[in-house]
């Protein structure tokens, strides 16, 4: 399983592996929301959770078809089906890999975004807390999609539809952590109820991945 | 491993394509898969391999004792050819990789990345792979297809060493691989007449 870990960063980080993309998408949104929104900082500061937010969510959204699709264009999904490693290690593997291209950069990288956003500075540390918090669970339940349409030709779009409203919690509770954070508030309740939600993804959804994949692949 | 098959029925997006199979493969011993494009080879290949449920009957073997050489290689176009293979010897706990693309006539080309290797030479990466899974039985599906007549014969002795060693193959080809002592078997007496299944489970609505 650490093979396969290794092998999807290798394969991430060399030419056309996409690495990178989900963080040039929400570097620039980050930069172009100042310049569509306007340079009062109150206005700035108010949105700035939820735009973060909202951009880590897409730009984690970008990468998600090629979790699976690449290995069953090439074949290796059916080898690594067949494989002493249980599909569910697979999934999971795949997920965490996921995760270490596209969510742990976009984790480190919002803080710094957060200054373009005028975010208030108590913020910082919970914007950090709740996307590293948040993320895996982007990356698990994108695991889960992507395995639902890997047999689909161009499943991008069926893709994003099947997701969306299955991020919509995370985005909520982890904007909320943000949002309350900033502004000085309690944000134990939104923070527990996004780890809960990362926590049941981790747990549960690699089995499911694992049952739609051996569907999709007969 | 020995590999029986009884009264086996495959299915293929959810129409029975053959049905009341059934052979027994010793320790040794290849079996040639002959018939008509459609008729079912490779559905049957992954049926054994356990990559889809069969309809009735039984299999033997269990799929973990099974290397699967499917049409496509697996192999990734930005990884050189010893990190492609090195990868599913590690994932199959098992070394040797040197000694696979020795046999594979591939040393000379272990560091160039797999996407500026010919067709040909995909197809020797693709099947080294089954030298490093470390598995008894193999299924290759159409396994010479863009092998010049030298890699055919290298790959023919390569099965030939297998099944010295006590393994067994079943192979879907047209091909002559230079295994004289293999059986055939000709798919076209099990053809199902294709009627649709009877009583489709819950999740057979995605076959």
């Amino acid at each position: 399983m650490i093979a396969l870990l290794i092998r999807d960063l290798r394969l991430a980080l060399r030419a056309g592996g996409g690495f990178g993309l989900g963080l040039a998408f929400f570097l620039l949104l980050a930069v172009l929301i100042p310049l569509g929104v306007g340079p009062e900082g109150g206005t700035l500061a108010k949105i700035a959770p939820g735009v973060l937010w909202v951009g880590a969510l897409l730009a984690c959204l970008l990468s998600l078809d090629r979790i699976f699709a690449l290995d069953f264009e090439d074949g290796s999904l059916d080898l690594l089906a067949t494989a002493p490693i249980p599909l569910e290690g697979v999934v999971a593997v795949k997920a965490l890999a996921h995760w270490l291209v596209t969510g742990l950069p976009l984790t480190l990288a919002a803080p710094l975004l957060g200054v373009l956003l005028h975010l208030p500075g108590q913020g910082y540390g919970w914007l950090l807390a709740s996307l590293a918090l948040g993320t895996p669970a982007l990356s698990s339940i994108g695991a889960f999609g992507a395995a639902l349409v890997v047999g689909v030709k161009r499943g991008g779009l069926l893709l994003s539809l099947l997701v969306l409203p299955l991020y919509v919690p995370t985005l909520i509770f982890g904007a909320e952590v943000v949002k309350r954070g900033a502004a000085g508030m309690e944000t134990g309740v939104p923070l527990a109820m996004l780890a809960a939600i990362t926590l049941g993804a981790m747990a549960a959804l690699p089995f499911a991945s694992a049952l739609a994949l051996r569907i999709n692949l007969r | 491993m020995e590999l029986v098959v009884q009264d086996l029925a495959v299915a293929r997006g959810g129409l029975c394509v053959l049905e009341g199979l059934g052979f027994a493969l010793a320790p040794g011993a290849a079996l040639i898969l002959r018939g008509a494009n459609g008729i079912g080879k490779t559905t049957l290949l992954r049926t054994l391999a356990g990559l889809q449920p069969s309809l009735r009957g039984t299999i033997s073997a269990p799929p973990e004792s099974i290397a699967y050489a499917a049409h496509a290689d697996g192999l990734k176009a930005t990884l050189t050819v010893t990190e492609n293979l090195a990868f599913w010897a590690a994932v199959h706990g098992t070394s040797g990789v040197e000694a696979a693309l020795e046999r594979m006539n591939l040393t000379t080309l272990r560091e160039r990345r797999a996407a500026n290797l010919s067709a040909g030479q995909k197809r020797r990466l693709g099947l080294a792979r089954l030298l490093v899974s470390g598995r008894p039985i193999w299924l290759l599906d159409e396994p010479t297809v863009s092998l010049d007549t030298a890699s055919v014969a290298l790959f023919g002795a390569v099965v030939r060493a297998h099944l010295a060693a006590g393994g067994a193959a079943v192979i879907a080809t047209h091909i002559d691989l230079g295994l004289p002592e293999a059986q055939l078997l000709d798919l076209t007496p099990f053809r199902a007449r294709g009627e649709v299944q009877a009583s489709p489970g819950f999740d057979e609505a995605f076959l």
